[in-house]
């Protein structure tokens, strides 16, 4: 009877090997999907949850303060791995060469010392002022893309194939009707929470700790993944997801607007240089990218994908080898229709006097400027609708021109 | 009184299934007088009753799966007569011309779920019960999916009763108590389907009505339940010298006489022996339920059948049973029931799942001498219970069983079920599928056997499932408040603020120890 208990309980944990984040999308085809001049734009918004660490992602090494601040997690542009410069100043971390490709090829950009207008350091706060659009906090239940798309010309439905998803990110929720997909239903936790829960155990219940401690060294072993705790799991979710969203959107009836969260950016302690746990993350974002690039294909040329994230990292390091909640961070693009190639920035310095209250990297841009930008050129929409409704009152963030070619 | 946030915590996860979330007042009502927060459940006896729309009684759901047995049969016999079968026409395709030409939706959908099918094994396709809501089905490549038969949909809609009423109940100890006594007298579901399709009803008809009754009167309509003749196969039995023994050449089958003894009221060691055990099963030979044709009464129905009952006189831990047919059971099971043993044994257990895998000796010593001076009275019981200082002082290291736990944090979310669907594959993945334990002894009741790591780890996929799904809409922290307010520890309440989503916050609320331990 125990060997029976156990074999079920192991394959059922060999069921539940994939999985994780989800992808939603706009339900309708935008009426100028097919118009007559055959382009036929794509926009991702990728989330990433916990606050990612802007100064390891694109380290201005050229800063003389940077390398001190970040002490032994801090980029160099030498050494057994070294970052990947992308201009005099800017240097991008190593595990993310896809990102480098296309940065090259000009279908990259970054844009540094970028915040949305939240300035506390609540995850969850934050996270409801970047999707929310709205400019503090407050239980509001649709996001800006969703706002954004009720301002489109609705056209055909796309297909039904995708079912509701479960988890459409706050970003994208609201009143025009989403579809998504998830790879399967049971998605296992991630390594991050699970590390959590380890550690509220230890202080609380050495029992729970240690049988739940042995339950994710099982697992790791049943799945044939190997002992030590890494964010492997995260990393194949991403591609995975990203991989099945690019060939649901590739489709002449598929979705053309879409969001992903991806979770466990929440780099406190051991957060790692150039290798490590950041890396094994940013690898994982840098292989999602790729996957959308060679899944859309040639629609990739109309796409822009938006990588953001609720808040930025302390510039100094802390007492474990991490990051604390900071201020200013970083977002990405890439696409075939981005104008790349360049960081765009109007960089604060990390001076001590120039860091916001003294610990964090300063915003010169407001997040929104950015993303009102990609949405203007992307899909047209009037600086009124963007200052009103998609971001209400941000009439003072004014689109930023030119981020699409 | 003052408040007091730790004895709401024991009023609610030890005797209840945890606060509710909304606007319950629970922890708030639990903490201005803990014990009256529980008790006040006790004093409805009739509120431990479930009736539900639709929910049928044993005998008419015994004729339910006789028909359906009938319709299957004359179905397979309609199929061989017809054969050869004819040559199945191809499937039609759903693809439509103007999206053939180039890339369709659907043909991607098909492509991106072969990917994930190809990375499942094989064996995971033998679950009807898994729902996958959000994986990518597109019609063209699933098959039309079977229609429940009556059993099913039976073991579903008594399943969701329970869950509603579980996750409803103001404070749950009625519920936790129905679930300790259908444990103790369980059946399993995975016997047949009979088994299957009376799970429910054997609960509502034979457990329920005394949960806060008479010991004796709950034995006795539980040995007396179809459910559990058939569960323990005493509807095969036949007394060696009875009318039926002598003409099929058979007998007794002692399964259930054992458990009686072994596993419903003396327990291992209280002082019975094989000849009492053979005593037992001859005594209750030809109790059984009427079958399909009805010849011995309603079908489905209880029913003593004199011809094949075991003639004469029986000697049972040294009392003589006179040969009144029916009669002579109900005799043995009714002193068996006020045997010392049976409430030492009953005591025992029932302070070991409320209290202490070692339970205090005692309180147990205190419930025994209840359950005896009260000739077995379950409500005098659980009350004396909530009246010890013991079961108020010793520290929650109990454990919550998989349902405990899916049904407090369904409860704390104040999300009443509209389908059981989902509670049941977890319960399953758990290792406590509804009313199917792997033995009648009943699943287990200690510590140990519900934090083993396999099921902690499986515990977290499950709760990280559920703050993906539902923690963008919460808020974690009130959450906190309505589950354990100032009684939450400090790290749990940080571990909780320092999560770096709601979702994982969700996720770490449901596994903490204030959720995980009662």
């Amino acid at each position: 009877m125990v060997d029976y208990v156990e074999n079920r309980l192991l394959t059922s944990r060999r069921r539940l090997l994939l999985g994780g984040a989800s992808f939603a999308a706009w339900a309708y085809l935008p009426k100028f999907a097919r118009a007559a001049d055959g382009r036929d734009p794509r926009l991702v918004v990728v989330i990433l949850r916990g606050a990612l660490d802007g100064l390891s992602t694109v380290a201005p090494i050229g800063d003389p303060d940077y390398a001190g601040l970040h002490g032994s997690i801090a980029l160099a542009a030498d050494g057994a791995h070294p970052a990947i410069m992308l201009d005099s100043f800017f240097a991008l971390h190593p595990a993310m060469p896809e990102f480098a490709r296309m940065y090259r090829d000009k279908h990259a950009a970054v844009i540094h010392a970028v915040a949305t207008p939240y300035r506390d350091r609540s995850h969850f706060d934050g996270q409801d002022v970047l999707e929310s659009g709205y400019a503090g906090p407050g239980r509001v239940q649709s996001g800006w893309l969703n706002r954004a798309l009720e301002a489109l010309p609705r056209g055909e439905r796309v297909s039904s194939a995708l079912a509701v998803g479960p988890t459409t990110p706050l970003v994208l929720r609201g009143n025009a009707p989403t579809v998504g997909w998830a790879p399967v239903a049971l998605p296992q936790a991630d390594d991050d929470t699970a590390m959590r829960l380890v550690d509220l155990y230890r202080h609380r219940d050495p029992a729970l700790a240690m049988a739940l401690s042995q339950g994710l060294q099982l697992d790791k072993a049943a799945s044939g993944a190997d002992m030590k705790p890494k964010p492997g799991n995260a990393v194949a979710q991403m591609r995975q997801v990203a991989r099945g969203a690019a060939k649901l959107m590739a489709a002449d009836d598929g979705p053309r607007i879409a969001a992903l969260a991806f979770d466990g950016w929440d780099t406190h302690a051991n957060e790692g240089g150039p290798v490590g746990r950041l890396a094994f993350l940013l690898g994982g974002l840098d292989g999602a990218l790729a996957e959308f690039e060679s899944g859309l294909g040639e629609r990739w040329r109309d796409t822009v994908v938006v990588v953001a994230t609720e808040f930025g990292r302390t510039a100094r390091i802390n007492g474990t080898d991490g990051t604390d909640h900071g201020t200013g961070t970083i977002a990405l693009l890439a696409g075939g229709a981005v104008k790349g190639g360049r960081v765009i920035s109007d960089w604060p310095g990390l001076k001590l006097a120039n860091l916001y209250e003294g610990r964090d990297l300063k915003p010169t841009t407001d997040l929104r400027c950015v993303v009102k930008g990609v949405l203007q050129d992307q899909f047209g929409l009037s600086d009124r609708v963007l200052a009103e409704t998609v971001f209400p009152d941000s009439a003072s963030a004014r689109p930023m021109k030119g981020l699409v070619a | 009184m003052a408040r007091d946030s730790q004895a709401a915590l024991v009023a609610l996860n030890r005797f209840g299934l945890g606060a509710r979330g909304g606007a319950s007042g629970d922890l708030i009502n639990a903490a201005s007088d803990p014990r009256g927060f529980v008790k006040a459940e006790l004093v409805r006896a009739s509120g431990v009753l479930l009736e539900a729309p639709g929910l049928q009684s044993t005998q008419q759901l015994g004729q339910a799966v006789f028909a359906y047995q009938d319709q299957v049969r004359q179905a397979r016999e309609t199929a061989k007569a017809a054969a050869p079968a004819e040559t199945p026409s191809p499937a039609p395709t759903d693809q439509k011309p103007g999206l053939r030409r180039n890339l369709s939706l659907n043909a991607a959908a098909t492509e991106v779920a072969g990917q994930m099918a190809e990375t499942k094994p094989a064996d995971s396709v033998a679950k009807p019960d898994a729902i996958q809501p959000s994986a990518v089905a597109p019609p063209s490549a699933k098959p039309a999916p079977q229609p429940l038969n009556v059993i099913q949909k039976t073991f579903r809609a008594e399943a969701l009763a329970r869950l509603q009423r579980a996750t409803l109940a103001t404070c749950g100890f009625t519920e936790r108590l129905v679930a300790f006594w259908s444990n103790h007298f369980c059946i399993s579901a995975t016997k047949g389907e009979l088994a299957r399709i009376w799970a429910g009803a054997f609960e509502r008809e034979a457990i329920r009505p005394h949960v806060l009754g008479r010991f004796a009167d709950m034995l006795k309509a539980v040995e007396q339940h179809p459910a559990m003749l058939f569960f323990l196969d005493n509807q095969q039995s036949l007394g060696p010298d009875s009318r039926a023994g002598q003409n099929r050449k058979r007998g007794l089958n002692e399964n259930l006489a054992r458990e009686i003894m072994e596993l419903h009221t003396l327990g291992v060691g209280g002082g019975y022996s094989q000849e009492d055990v053979t005593a037992l099963a001859r005594i209750i030979t030809g109790w059984t339920f009427a079958g399909r044709q009805g010849q011995l009464g309603a079908p489905g129905s209880f029913v003593f059948n004199a011809n094949a009952h075991q003639p004469g006189a029986q000697m049972l831990l040294g009392k003589t049973y006179e040969a009144t047919g029916l009669a002579q059971g109900e005799a043995a099971l009714a002193d068996i029931a006020r045997h010392p043993s049976t409430a030492n044994f009953i005591a025992t257990k029932f302070v070991r799942h409320f209290v202490a895998d070692e339970p205090p000796p005692a309180l147990v010593a205190r419930l025994r001498d209840v359950f005896v001076k009260t000739d077995g009275d379950l409500k005098a019981l659980a009350t004396a219970l909530v009246d010890s200082d013991e079961a108020w002082k010793a520290p929650l290291t109990k454990m919550r069983s998989p349902y405990d736990f899916l049904v407090a944090s369904g409860r704390l979310l104040a999300r009443v079920p509209e389908d059981p669907g989902a509670y049941l594959n977890n319960l399953n993945l758990l290792g406590q599928p509804l009313w199917s334990p792997a033995g009648p002894n009943g699943f287990p009741d200690t510590t140990a056997a519900w934090a083993a790591p396999e099921g902690m780890k499986l515990r977290l996929d499950i709760a990280a499932q559920m703050g993906a799904r539902l923690g963008p809409n919460i808020d974690p922290l009130d959450l906190l408040e309505f589950a354990a307010a100032d009684a939450a520890s400090i790290e749990t309440r940080k571990t909780i603020e320092r999560a770096e989503s709601r979702q994982q916050a969700l996720a770490l609320l449901l596994m903490s120890p204030e959720m995980q331990r009662r």
